[in-house]
């Protein structure tokens, strides 16, 4: 506080006279308003993050325990019971195994797609283009869930119904993908391309060796949000399919949690299901915390 | 460009978009025209819809809104569930979403990575695993209540407790049904005294959780916003000598109108979607169908009533909603702001501090490089 930096100079010259005194007076003042707003913050953070560390704790609670003491961090004792029951009495690995077959694939073909459609619209010139624009803004304004008896509709029709092919197809173009490829590819500078193409590259060699590469930050964006889109999508899930067999891990849980709720409560196997399905998207979201920090999207959720 | 390298993009433009028209021309356009089809049929689940049913005009859409009936009461029920959810998750979720992106924005927190995660994470997380977590936080003698417990508070038992609260609050004060006035069939076949029920105890779990995953992903898209106003116009309202609470509702507020209303329509398009957490919380019909939402309903009406014109019909009357509230806002806020006073108030706002802020600066980039004439200056005055 000894020294006069010009930032408390500015202050104390803009507050008006006597700028000593006033620093004086204030800065007690302002410590304890900074420590108030620290106090809050954590208080928010614990309200946010305390569901999360009470389900993992009662993951690992006996079910009598998990009911008599559901706010303590550390269970009376210790048991693996409900993740040994999810991997023997449970087909949680049969879950799993759909939900990584189905968000891979998802992811893969979404990129490759939504990134060829958005070079496409931003890029080669051809009659239709704005049309097709049109098209695709359009269909980003439908609801989801106004779409789920339709699809149901159509995947029963083309022969689609309790099929992968049925799950992944719908998923795997989406409007949303486009229009953040596009929006990308419309900031690269077109004289890198045009060198390309001048030295005699096809259009789909510039695109996939040249633009495609330099696009990388909107792919990675795009990777996050169908990875997490993907394995987290339950509604098509639900309307796409009936056999158990092809339950993902979001139906599963689901119907896991519907069947247990009338008979007793099993909470330390459904918040152990619930906490392995949330591993992976963890994982993702602390690897590419930064970008995903950035990004607009992803206000789906209802 | 040559002619020929102009021909040979139209090709490639046609091939590189294909896949895309394709699938959503099949998955997505398709499906809506058959869906519309099967919304004036009475197509019975049994076989293609076409060929298998056969043309009713509007009747599923008059049972739904129209005729009296079960459907009608329970798409009733459904709205007036869903109006409630919106009334109170749309500014609660907005209100709290700004609320922590100014605080997370602030250079002088530390640890600001930390918060931004926290409040942040649960958006990630899928929907099915949140609803299962609130679902054990929520029981009887569950967590939530051992804290309200502390307090000195009886909590309810949430999930399963039908009673509306407003009823509630108007029971606390010795009316416990319905006075004369109100007791008399509203719209779509419901007592006015339902209709102001309030949302359900369950409801207000339901309202909770979404507000818990929803606000962190709009705190994001605020925080975009409030980087990019910058600090200069920040310092600038500072220095004129406006405290913090004025300094956000006459500088900062009016900046972030644009995301503003982006949150506020993203919001209510969201929460007429409510489906994945009525589907884990009992399906809508416990307790008091008070969980029953429009996306619910027509799920059921098809899925496990095979009513799948009504289904369907109840399915447009939603889209439907969703487009008109969206335009109607769209309206609304247009208006307010491109009034003309208003226009030239917002630039005369924005240049007196840009006049201002640049003032500051000058004179902080004098002082910062000069101590010397600094001192002088502080000296003289």
């Amino acid at each position: 506080m000894s020294t006069l930096t010009p930032e408390t100079a500015i202050q104390a010259e803009s507050t008006g006279g006597e700028p000593t005194r006033r620093r004086v007076g204030r800065s007690p003042r302002l410590r304890a308003s900074i420590a108030a707003s620290y106090l809050l913050l954590i208080i928010m953070a614990l309200v946010y993050i305390y569901p999360f560390l009470i389900s993992v704790a009662g993951s690992f609670k006996t079910d009598a325990d998990a009911t008599a003491n559901p706010l303590s961090l550390i269970p009376e004792t210790w048991t693996y019971a409900a993740y040994d029951r999810l991997f023997t009495d449970v087909p949680l690995p049969r879950w799993a195994m759909n939900s990584t077959i189905i968000t891979l694939i998802v992811t893969c073909g979404r990129v490759f797609f939504c990134s060829l459609a958005g070079y496409a619209l931003s890029r080669l010139h051809f009659r239709g283009r704005n049309v097709i624009f049109a098209i695709v803004i359009a269909v980003m304004a439908v609801p989801g869930v106004v779409l789920l008896i339709p699809r149901f509709l159509i995947l029963k029709e083309l022969g689609l119904y309790d099929s992968y092919a049925g799950m992944i197809i719908p998923l795997i173009v989406d409007a949303a993908g486009i229009f953040i490829m596009k929006q990308f590819f419309e900031s690269i500078p077109l004289s890198v391309e045009e060198a390309a193409r001048i030295d005699g590259a096809g259009v789909f060699r510039t695109f996939w060796t040249i633009v495609l590469p330099m696009a990388r930050p909107a792919v990675v964006t795009l990777v996050i949000l169908s990875f997490q889109g993907s394995w987290n999508e339950f509604s098509h899930f639900i309307v796409s399919r009936s056999d158990p067999d092809l339950n993902t891990l979001t139906t599963g849980v689901a119907s896991l949690v519907s069947g247990q709720l009338g008979s007793g409560n099993q909470f330390p196997l459904v918040l152990a299901s619930a906490m392995l399905m949330t591993i992976p998207v963890a994982v993702v979201f602390f690897i590419f915390q930064k970008r995903l920090m950035n990004t607009t999207e992803g206000a789906e959720k209802g | 460009m040559s002619k020929g390298m102009r021909a040979g993009e139209a090709r490639y433009g046609w091939l590189f978009v294909s896949p895309a028209i394709i699938i959503i021309g099949v998955f997505l356009v398709a499906p809506i025209f058959l869906a519309l089809y099967v919304s004036v049929s009475d197509w019975n689940g049994l076989g293609s819809p076409v060929g298998n049913s056969s043309f009713v005009g509007g009747e599923n859409y008059q049972k739904v809104l129209i005729d009296e009936g079960l459907s009608r009461s329970d798409f009733g029920t459904a709205i007036r569930n869903n109006i409630y959810f919106v009334i109170f998750v749309v500014p609660t979720q907005t209100a709290l979403a700004l609320f922590l992106a100014v605080q997370v924005n602030r250079k002088v927190l530390r640890g600001r990575g930390f918060f931004r995660t926290a409040f942040y994470f649960p958006s990630v997380t899928s929907s099915i695993a949140i609803t299962t977590i609130f679902l054990f936080l929520f029981t009887a003698s569950g967590v939530v209540n051992s804290i309200l417990r502390f307090f000195g508070i009886n909590g309810p038992n949430w999930f399963k407790d039908p009673s509306g609260v407003i009823h509630n609050l108007l029971g606390a004060v010795g009316v416990t049904s319905a006075p004369a006035f109100l007791d008399v069939e509203g719209p779509l076949g419901i007592s006015w005294w339902q209709w102001v029920s309030g949302p359900s105890t369950a409801m207000c779990a339901i309202i909770v959780l979404v507000v818990f995953t929803t606000s962190g992903t709009f705190m994001l898209l605020f925080l975009a916003a409030l980087q990019n106003i910058g600090a200069e116009i920040d310092e600038a309202a500072l220095m004129d000598g406006s405290g913090p609470f004025r300094k956000f509702f006459s500088v900062t507020l009016p900046m972030l109108k644009p995301t503003l209303f982006t949150v506020l329509t993203l919001g209510l398009i969201g929460t007429w979607q409510l489906f994945d957490q009525v589907y884990l919380t009992g399906g809508g019909g416990a307790p008091g169908k008070t969980l029953l939402t429009p996306a619910y309903l027509a799920f059921q009406s098809s899925f496990t009533d095979l009513n799948w014109g009504q289904g369907a019909a109840i399915s447009f009357i939603l889209f439907a909603i969703i487009v008109s509230l969206t335009l109607l806002q769209r309206v609304i806020l247009r208006d307010r702001d491109t009034g003309k006073r208003a226009e030239r108030n917002a630039r005369k706002a924005e240049a007196d501090l840009r006049t201002s802020a640049e003032r500051d600066r000058a004179r902080s980039d004098s002082l910062g490089t000069d101590t010397s004439i600094d001192q002088q200056k502080a000296g003289t005055r």
